[in-house]
């Protein structure tokens, strides 16, 4: 088409008058040449106007730092500076480069982070230390009567009077300045006092993902633990850890790098709004379909991410698992049954327990699967046979065999060398009747919880059998697919006839009942993720994140998923496998980190706690439990759960040795030493008979107890209160003692469990002393009785890491932490020093009892054969330490010292060696190269030792000690899982052996990091970072007990849990299991404080909270520019169909009332929300626009003032091959999706 | 032929992710003081949706832009350069605060100063206009993400158009729903308006590299040109009494650095280069009469770099050497002219916007991929050709924002991106490549693949090309009005009396750096935290 069709006049502008009047204007200015259309007008200069623009421009330098703060982003920044002022920042784009044909990491970054500045010199900057005035009043008089800290805190304190006085006011303002010195000798005095009364086991720190910012984690959680406190764990307390992957994997999480998305040849993203919650990463997805990457999501909404994607699946909330179950069913039936498909075939045979025997036993005149079949029962007597797990061998003619990789050859002497998945001549067969001998077959019974309330029932199918060493035997494929409902000829039970069958599990059918998905799409969708694996050798990929793995059921719903990424080949593999992104739990330079942040180089082993258990036992939850445990087991349980409550079993978890419990024992454990050593007695012998006699107790057996629960809680870079505390307003009610909008009944008795203690005057407000460091001003800064003003990421020196990328970098100061703000690393030095003066009179030294889980990764999972429960209480066992009971570990405290230990580095480092997962690192060059680095420590314990005096010092340690940082230490750690499993693996970091990367390093620019032992991927040669290649392409054993990925967990209680498979378990039925109003009634009977009826229709609906756009969790939702682009305060999202059912418009005011708690919140209607669940994002906070509820008359809560803790039994198992406790890795998780709220329009009047 | 040399941009939207990091890097480098709270020169628009300021795509009302008369001259829709003169003291037709939004802050100081009180400290919301208590009902970004979608987005002028044009509706209901992000700055237009509405002649647009500035001192705040702009990008700062606009962060590209909302984008979507035209074509293009032909027109304009006809012509009009190369290397141009696939914003407006647009795929249809997918050759790439006419965007939607309507010519841009995902795929997964792809959307195998790399793999210094300025030529530099500057011409000046927004700048000229660094130190330094009453405003209280 032409331009300028010629039929026209000539162009011009207006009219002929206005050409008149521009005419005339060429005579009347003098400047400038009008051109000749009379367009435009050319001048010269008359461009200084332009000044202030430059001069905004302009800046005297530009530093290098990141955010700390948990979103996985780990982005390098620069902060500009101008005249000593942070004026804004903008990221840094100088990563390493990760190739010529893929896109960049930069810029790596979000609005949220390019936000932060605002905080440096805003009004909710905490510039000063606040202390609560009524508490402060109470001190300062306490003390000038006493004329002593210790004795002033505890004149306070041991004074219910005054004790409640100040606890009550928790949360109401009141807060006063008071200087460092005052405000840090409560603190220390209160720590002092606590130890000396009841223990150090009743002092609690509170900080979450060391990985975002690890010398600020680390010099807290190093003066916890040397003062004996507990360090409480975040990566499951925040639901974040997927049980699942040490279930299946046995390692806490392991994933590929966001570069390696753009491998992928398939990408589904599953519960997880990448745009959002992946900012700086999600351009990789994108980038990666320009390369003809199939995308597909699955979300009950149309998520952010929905518009990238190549389909859509609209899900219904918490059914992942069934849509999974039925893809898992088209892939088996076409992929393995009714034809095979070599590359499949092979691979599950080589990296799964799929070809393994598991024994059936008798059950109700039927089979149920049982224990794996291990070495034991074929008569082998070698070490550890309990753990050498069999398979028949097709070359051996069908016998039972033992290949090499188990559990029995990882640890022991024997072991050595056969720790490794070659097969060598074995040919594992994966169906027993796939070999040309005869094979029978049997009927087994099998879980379900489809119905519709979600009552377990069950379903019969057949399998084939052989009788081995007396056994009948299966094996896990042959399981596998019976609990598909894949059929095979000849077998008998109930199978579905074909995919159109709705009532068998696991048909598209049935799961489009369930799902809402369509099953034709159910159908296409696994077809081609695994034909896309097969034709790629496994770059298919599952993206998963919170939206699936906050459930009470997540880790089943994840074990679906894995079992389409394993069963498709694609785990350890580029661009294949689980990719789950939820919280920076990398800490990539992880053994340096370790030592430092826990003292192991003082002291050893430090008190590590599992924060869902701890909180729901201290905050009262547990009371509110109006089920039993057994209403979560399966119809083919046994009922060993029955009469029990959950507390019951939280309490058997610490019993057995399976979870860490603190506080652990009835008594202070340092009395306990002393009265020990007065009898003269052994301590561990004292405690055992104690325990044995009832004399001593668990303390989670009665956490109401006097002394029983935690008195001091320190928290730092966490916003525990306003943010993650599952059930709020239990928090503020039991742990506070303060004001509550808490509306639920405590349990009826019957359901107080067994062997819990119930107390009806239980204490409330236990915490004596809160503790919080911050930059700004919180729900939790809000409620703390000491406040101290923390340096933000601006102002300080640190180190950052995740799981999205390869590299390392560092926090550099831009200025000097303003107005009276300290770094932590200088709080909590400030703190331990004031401790350390006030121990010489009131502690000395003293001798400690942790009492210690079995633990992950060592010979403690050898502690429970079989995954059989030996309750010692119940007489089945007697209390073994170690054993049958946790360990009992004695370890001498030197109060006094606690800070020059703080501030040294401690010998114990290259006495015996750094363990991570497995392998010791031995440190002796990098010790005495620190002591060059940093200088030496004068003086006091840590004298002559490498100093730990300032921030950069601990960075510096940590790079230092590091594999992952230091090519030494990398290759030392490879050659030592070299000679366990005779594979080579040194060559994977020998090539870096002497590559050091120093803190200066990470100043210049981010560093890519060493292929490492510490985690299970290969950075080697520069390719991409992926889970599981070393295991696959080294032949590295996983740490489970058969060595590969394991669908089968025989344990226990996942047998009574109808869990030993991948299964579909529905979202927790609230209305059957607490009396919540069922889903989609008004909510009738939601009562007010004045006890009248609640006014206005209300809809009760599913209450989820997706991560935020506009905030990373609490951080950056009460900042002005975010609030600015989104709606000034909290907000609901719903559908347009349910507004219209309760008389809501955009922007109305709204409450949601549950049992948990009430919130008020303004609505945001949507046509990208389904009906039926509302989404109150993630961690708002009640500090900004939070107007007083109508139904409780009080500030309306946060997003979890409608959740509460929910206790899964099978995360309590411990003590059994990878089902074993480490920090953060395996424990029950803090989840809160499957709850239901009753939401109702409010007065549009509101005050505040 | 006059050769001109033209810094522009072109954003994938296929790529945004709707992040707002532009926005807010935009806002904290240039815009966070006093009298410009409520000015977002970069914005993130949630399409559907109404835009900020709101509804601004309907010119019926707001009379942004150029029209074409009768006898075929170009005129503002506001009016003619003798209307204006004539009208220079009435209201402009102009959003009001309302439209775009009331700035607020928070009494964030009573969270730390609240003394002991029956309920917990809350921060409550207090206007940074009027320093009152407010009820927050409307942002910038207010319907972000379909938030308050059916009811808010009903009013979207370009879905009130695509309704009216088609018999069908589109829905917006949950199974249909489809949106994407629109990332917006000023146009840095050929044929600016906002120029041609001042009054003073303050505003121009630089010979050398076609970035329109606001001059500060030259400015009376008569605010004609935030009506004449059609996209609603030159603000008015209600301390200063002046226009503001983005500034293409000149002191940057200057440096050959890309502007802030570039470089710190995240999905990497936006590319800066130099395109060259013949200034003599501009306003006979803008003049067609028919409006879908204005793409094409604006692009009849633009000068081929490689063409030793224009190079010679270029160095003859005073462009640089590296200037030349610089339009050779430019991914701006590549996009727009060897791979077709950019698209301007609203050519309708005839202004010449010069940021310009590659159009969103979109989540298929499931009916239709159910349909479609041949179980024998499930990527067959006619399966994703086909699937371009039910993408959930309705294709009319886009023609209504790039082509003045023009389907045809979004779906030739959205058959090519499917057709670079069906190409790169065999190659990806190890196939042979096939020929037959590109030649189906008329494109050459190479250069499919060259436009894979440009927007797939998009490297830094392949998103920005961007030659530095040559300061050692600086008093050459000028400035280049599309103006009527009817005041300058005729000496008039003059004050109004009523309010900033939507009624009269009033105050007449203040120095533009009121808001300066100094005050922005000493209230950041400043211990106490004051009320919100008594603070003069500004994102940084």
């Amino acid at each position: 088409m032409s331009a300028t069709p010629t039929n026209r006049p000539p162009a011009g502008l207006d009219s002929g008058a206005t050409d008149a009047v521009l005419r005339m204007g060429r005579f009347f200015t003098k400047r400038g040449t009008v051109s000749g259309d009379l367009r435009t007008v050319t001048r010269e200069g008359g461009r200084g106007a332009d000044a202030f623009y430059r001069d905004r421009w302009s800046h005297d330098k530009v530093v290098r730092s990141t955010h700390g703060v948990n979103c996985t982003g780990s982005c390098s920044w620069k902060v500009y500076v101008k005249d000593g002022i942070i004026t804004w920042e903008a990221q840094q784009t100088d990563y390493p480069s990760i190739g010529p044909d893929r896109p960049e990491y930069e810029p790596r970054g979000c609005p949220r982070g390019a936000a932060f500045s605002w905080y440096t010199y805003s009004p909710t900057r905490v510039r000063y230390p606040y202390v609560r005035g009524l508490l402060l009043e109470m001190y300062r008089e306490a003390k000038a009567r006493l004329g002593d800290p210790v004795l002033a805190w505890a004149d306070i304190v041991t004074d219910p009077e005054r004790a409640a006085r100040y606890k009550a006011a928790r949360g109401k303002g009141g807060l006063v300045r008071a200087s460092w010195e005052e405000a840090t000798e409560i603190v220390a005095a209160a720590h002092v006092h606590t130890i000396k009364t009841v223990g150090p086991d009743r002092i609690a720190g509170f900080s979450p993902i060391p990985a975002m910012s690890m010398a600020s984690y680390g010099v807290g959680a190093r003066f916890i633990s040397l003062i004996g406190g507990s360090c409480l764990s975040f990566y499951d307390w925040y639901a974040d850890l997927p049980p699942a992957s040490p279930q299946v994997f046995g390692d806490q999480t392991d994933v590929p790098e966001s570069a390696d998305w753009w491998d992928a040849g398939y990408l589904v993203m599953w519960g997880s709004n990448v745009p959002v919650t992946r900012t700086p990463d999600a351009h990789f997805m994108t980038e990666a379909r320009y390369r003809g990457q199939k995308v597909v999501t699955v979300s009950p909404d149309f998520a952010d991410n929905t518009k990238f994607a190549d389909e859509w699946v609209a899900i219904a909330p918490g059914t992942d698992a069934a849509l999974a179950m039925a893809m898992g069913h088209v892939i088996l039936r076409e992929f393995f049954v009714e034809k095979d498909t070599p590359e499949f075939l092979e691979y599950v045979t080589a990296y799964s327990d799929l070809p393994f025997l598991v024994s059936l036993e008798q059950l109700d005149g039927a089979y149920r699967p049982g224990k794996f079949l291990t070495a034991d029962e074929l008569g082998d007597r070698s070490e550890n046979a309990q753990f050498k797990t069999v398979v028949l061998d097709d070359a051996a003619g069908g016998e039972p065999v033992v290949p090499n990789g188990s559990m029995g050859f990882r640890y022991g002497e024997e072991g050595k060398g056969s720790w490794n998945l070659d097969l060598g001549d074995i040919r594992p067969r994966l169906s027993v009747v796939d070999g040309a001998d005869a094979s029978d077959a049997v009927e087994i019974v099998l879980p379900r919880f489809d119905s519709p309330d979600g009552a377990p029932s069950t379903l019969r199918r057949g399998v084939p059998v052989r009788e081995v060493a007396g056994r009948l035997v299966t094996t896990v494929y042959d399981l596998l697919l019976a609990q598909y409902g894949v059929a095979r000829p000849g077998l008998p039970g109930d199978w579905p006839a074909s995919y159109e069958d709705a009532e068998g599990a696991c048909t598209p059918e049935w799961s489009q009942a369930i799902t809402g998905v369509p099953a034709a799409q159910c159908i296409r969708i696994a077809r081609e993720f695994a034909e896309n694996a097969r034709e790629t050798g496994g770059r298919s990929m599952i993206l998963m994140g919170a939206g699936t793995n906050h459930w009470f059921h997540s880790d089943m719903i994840y074990r679906s998923f894995l079992a389409l990424t394993t069963l498709t080949g694609c785990q350890g593999k580029n661009g294949g496998g689980w990719a789950h992104y939820v919280g920076q739990e990398k800490v990539r330079p992880q053994t340096g980190f370790a030592q430092m942040a826990f003292g192991l180089d003082w002291q050893r082993p430090p008190r590590q706690n599992i924060s869902a258990a701890f909180f729901y036992l201290h905050t009262g939850q547990w009371r509110y439990d109006t089920y039993d445990a057994a209403a979560m087991t399966a119809a083919t349980g046994s009922g060993r759960f029955a009469g029990k409550s959950n507390a019951d079993l939280v309490a058997m978890s610490a019993r057995l040795g399976w979870m860490p419990s603190y506080p652990s024992l009835s008594g202070n454990m340092l009395e306990h030493t002393d009265a020990a050593r007065e009898q003269g007695r052994d301590v561990k012998e004292y405690l055992v008979s104690g325990l044995k006699d009832g004399s001593i107790r668990f303390a989670a057996e009665d956490p109401d107890g006097e002394g029983n629960y935690p008195q001091v809680l320190t928290v730092w870079r966490s916003n525990l209160l306003g943010s993650s505390s599952k059930g709020n307003e239990y928090f503020n009610e039991w742990l506070l003692g303060t004001d509550s909008s808490l509306r639920a009944d405590e349990a009826p008795e019957g359901h107080r469990g067994q062997e819990m203690v119930w107390r009806d005057d239980a204490k409330k407000g236990k915490l004596d002393l809160l503790l919080t460091l911050d930059f700004r001003m919180t729900s939790t800064t809000l409620f703390s009785d000491v406040v101290l003003p923390a340096a933000t990421w601006y102002e300080k020196y640190d180190l950052s890491s995740t799981d999205m990328h390869p590299f390392v970098h560092s926090f550099n100061p831009a200025i000097s932490p303003p107005w009276e703000t300290r770094t932590d690393y200088q709080a909590f030095h400030a703190v331990a020093k004031r401790f350390s003066e006030l121990a010489v009179d009131h502690l000395g030294v003293r001798q400690d009892v942790v009492v210690a889980p079995l633990q992950h990764d060592t010979p403690d999972e050898l502690a429970y054969p079989k995954g059989v429960v030996r309750d010692w209480k119940a007489g089945e066992c007697e209390p073994i330490p170690g054993v049958t009971m946790p360990k009992l570990v004695p370890v001498e405290r030197d109060y006094p010292a606690v800070y020059d230990k703080l501030t040294s580095i401690g010998p114990l480092a290259e006495k015996l060696g750094m363990p991570t997962k497995g392998v010791v690192f031995h440190p002796e060059p990098e010790i005495e190269r620190l002591g060059h680095l940093n200088g030496l420590a004068r003086g006091g314990a840590g004298n002559g030792r490498p100093s730990l005096a300032r921030d950069r010092d601990m960075c510096e340690a940590i790079l230092a000690l590091s594999g992952t940082t230091n090519g030494r230490l990398a290759t030392q750690g490879w050659r030592q899982v070299e000679e366990r499993t005779g594979q080579r693996l040194a060559d994977l970091s020998e090539g870096e052996e002497g590559k050091r990367i120093t803190f200066a390093d990470t100043q210049a620019a981010p560093q890519s990091v060493i292929t490492s032992p510490e985690w299970s991927g290969s950075e080697h040669g520069g390719r991409r970072y992926s889970a599981f290649v070393v295991n696959v392409e080294r032949l590295k054993p996983w740490h489970t007990l058969t060595g590969r990925q394991h669908f089968y967990l025989d344990h226990d209680w996942f047998t009574e849990m109808g869990e030993s498979l991948p299964v579909f378990r529905p979202p927790l039925n609230m209305h059957l299991l607490f009396g919540e109003p069922e889903l989609g009634s008004s909510g009738e009977g939601q009562v007010g404080r004045d006890g009248n009826p609640l006014p206005g229709l209300g809809l009760t609906v599913r209450y989820l909270t997706p991560h935020n756009k506009w905030s990373i969790h609490s951080e950056y939702q009460d900042n002005l520019l975010m609030l600015s682009l989104a709606r000034g305060g909290q907000a609901i999202w719903m559908s347009a169909g349910d507004a219209a059912k309760i008389g809501v418009a955009d922007n109305d005011w709204i409450e949601a009332v549950n049992r948990n708690g009430v919130i008020a919140a303004r609505a945001i209607v949507s046509s990208r929300m389904p009906d039926g669940t509302v989404y109150m994002h993630h961690a708002q906070d009640r500090t900004v626009d939070v107007p007083l509820a109508e139904a409780s008359g009080k500030r309306g809560g946060i997003h979890n003032s409608a959740t509460r803790v929910l206790m899964k039994p099978s995360h309590l198992v411990g003590g059994y091959a990878q089902l074993s406790w480490a920090f953060n890795y395996y424990g029950p998780t803090g989840n809160q999706r499957d709850e239901v709220t009753v939401i109702r329009r409010r007065s549009q009047e509101v005050t505040y | 032929m006059r050769v001109m040399a033209q810094m522009a941009m072109v954003m994938n939207l296929d790529k945004c992710i709707g992040c707002h990091t532009c926005s807010v890097t935009c806002k904290q480098a240039w815009t966070n003081r006093s009298g410009t709270e409520y000015v977002w020169w970069n914005n993130v628009e949630t399409r559907p949706g109404q835009g900020y300021p709101r509804t601004y795509e309907d010119q019926e009302r707001w009379k942004g832009g150029w029209v074409v008369s009768p006898s075929g001259r170009l005129k503002l829709r506001a009016g003619g350069r003798v209307k204006k003169l004539l009208q220079i003291f009435a209201n402009p037709v102009l959003p009001s605060l309302e439209d775009y939004y009331e700035p607020w802050t928070y009494d964030y100081d009573t969270l730390v100063k609240a003394p002991l009180q029956e309920h917990t400290p809350v921060a409550r919301p207090y206007s940074l206009i009027s320093g009152k208590p407010m009820n927050i009902s409307w942002s910038a970004n207010w319907d972000d993400n379909l938030g308050g979608a059916p009811e808010l987005t009903k009013n979207d002028p370009v879905l009130r158009k695509i309704r009216d044009a088609a018999a069908e509706s589109v829905q917006l209901e949950y199974k249909k729903t489809f949106m994407f992000y629109l990332p917006r700055i000023c146009e840095h237009c050929l044929n600016p308006s906002c120029a041609a509405s001042c009054p003073s002649g303050a505003i121009y647009k630089r010979a050398e590299d076609g970035i329109v500035l606001v001059d500060q001192d030259a400015c009376r705040g008569w605010r004609q040109c935030i009506t004449g702009c059609p996209y609603k990008k030159v603000y008015f700062n209600h301390r200063t009494g002046k226009a503001e606009k983005c500034t293409f962060c000149f002191p940057r590209i200057e440096v050959g650095i890309p502007t802030v909302c570039s470089e710190t984008c995240v999905g990497r979507l936006r590319y800066i280069g130099l395109v060259l035209y013949d200034a003599d074509k501009v306003l006979e293009a803008a003049a067609n009469p028919d409006d879908t032909a204005l793409y094409q027109a604006q692009r009849a304009c633009f000068l081929d770099p490689h063409d030793p006809e224009v190079i010679s012509a270029a160095q003859r009009d005073g462009i640089p050497f590296d200037w030349i190369e610089g339009a050779q290397r430019s991914p701006v141009w590549r996009l727009i002219h060897d791979y077709e696939v950019a698209l301007p914003l609203h050519p309708e407006y005839r202004t010449m916007p010069m940021v310009w647009y590659i159009p969103p795929l979109s989540p298929i249809v499931d009916e239709v991929t159910k349909v479609a997918v041949d179980p024998e050759s499930p990527e067959s790439h006619d399966v994703l050709f086909a699937a371009i006419d039910t993408l959930r965007i309705p294709t009319a939607y886009l023609a209504e924002l790039f082509t003045a309507g023009d389907v045809a010519v979004v779906e030739k841009v959205l058959k090519r991106l499917a057709a670079m995902r069906s190409y790169m795929r065999d190659i990806n997964l190890g196939r042979d490549p096939r020929g037959e792809i590109a030649e189906a959307v008329g494109m050459r195998e190479e250069d499919l693949y060259d436009m894979y790399r440009l927007l797939a793999l998009a490297k830094y210094d392949e998103r920005y090309v961007i030659p530095t300025g040559h300061a050692e030529d600086a008093h050459r530099l000028e400035e280049l009005a599309t103006d009527c500057a009817v005041s300058e011409h005729i000496g008039l000046d003059g004050r109004g009396t009523e309010g900033p927004f939507g009624a009269d700048s009033g105050r007449g000229p203040v120095p533009v750096a009121i808001q300066t660094f100094a005050e922005t130190k000493r209230r950041q330094q400043a211990d106490e935290m004051g009320r919100p009453a008594d603070r003069q405003g500004g994102l940084t209280q």
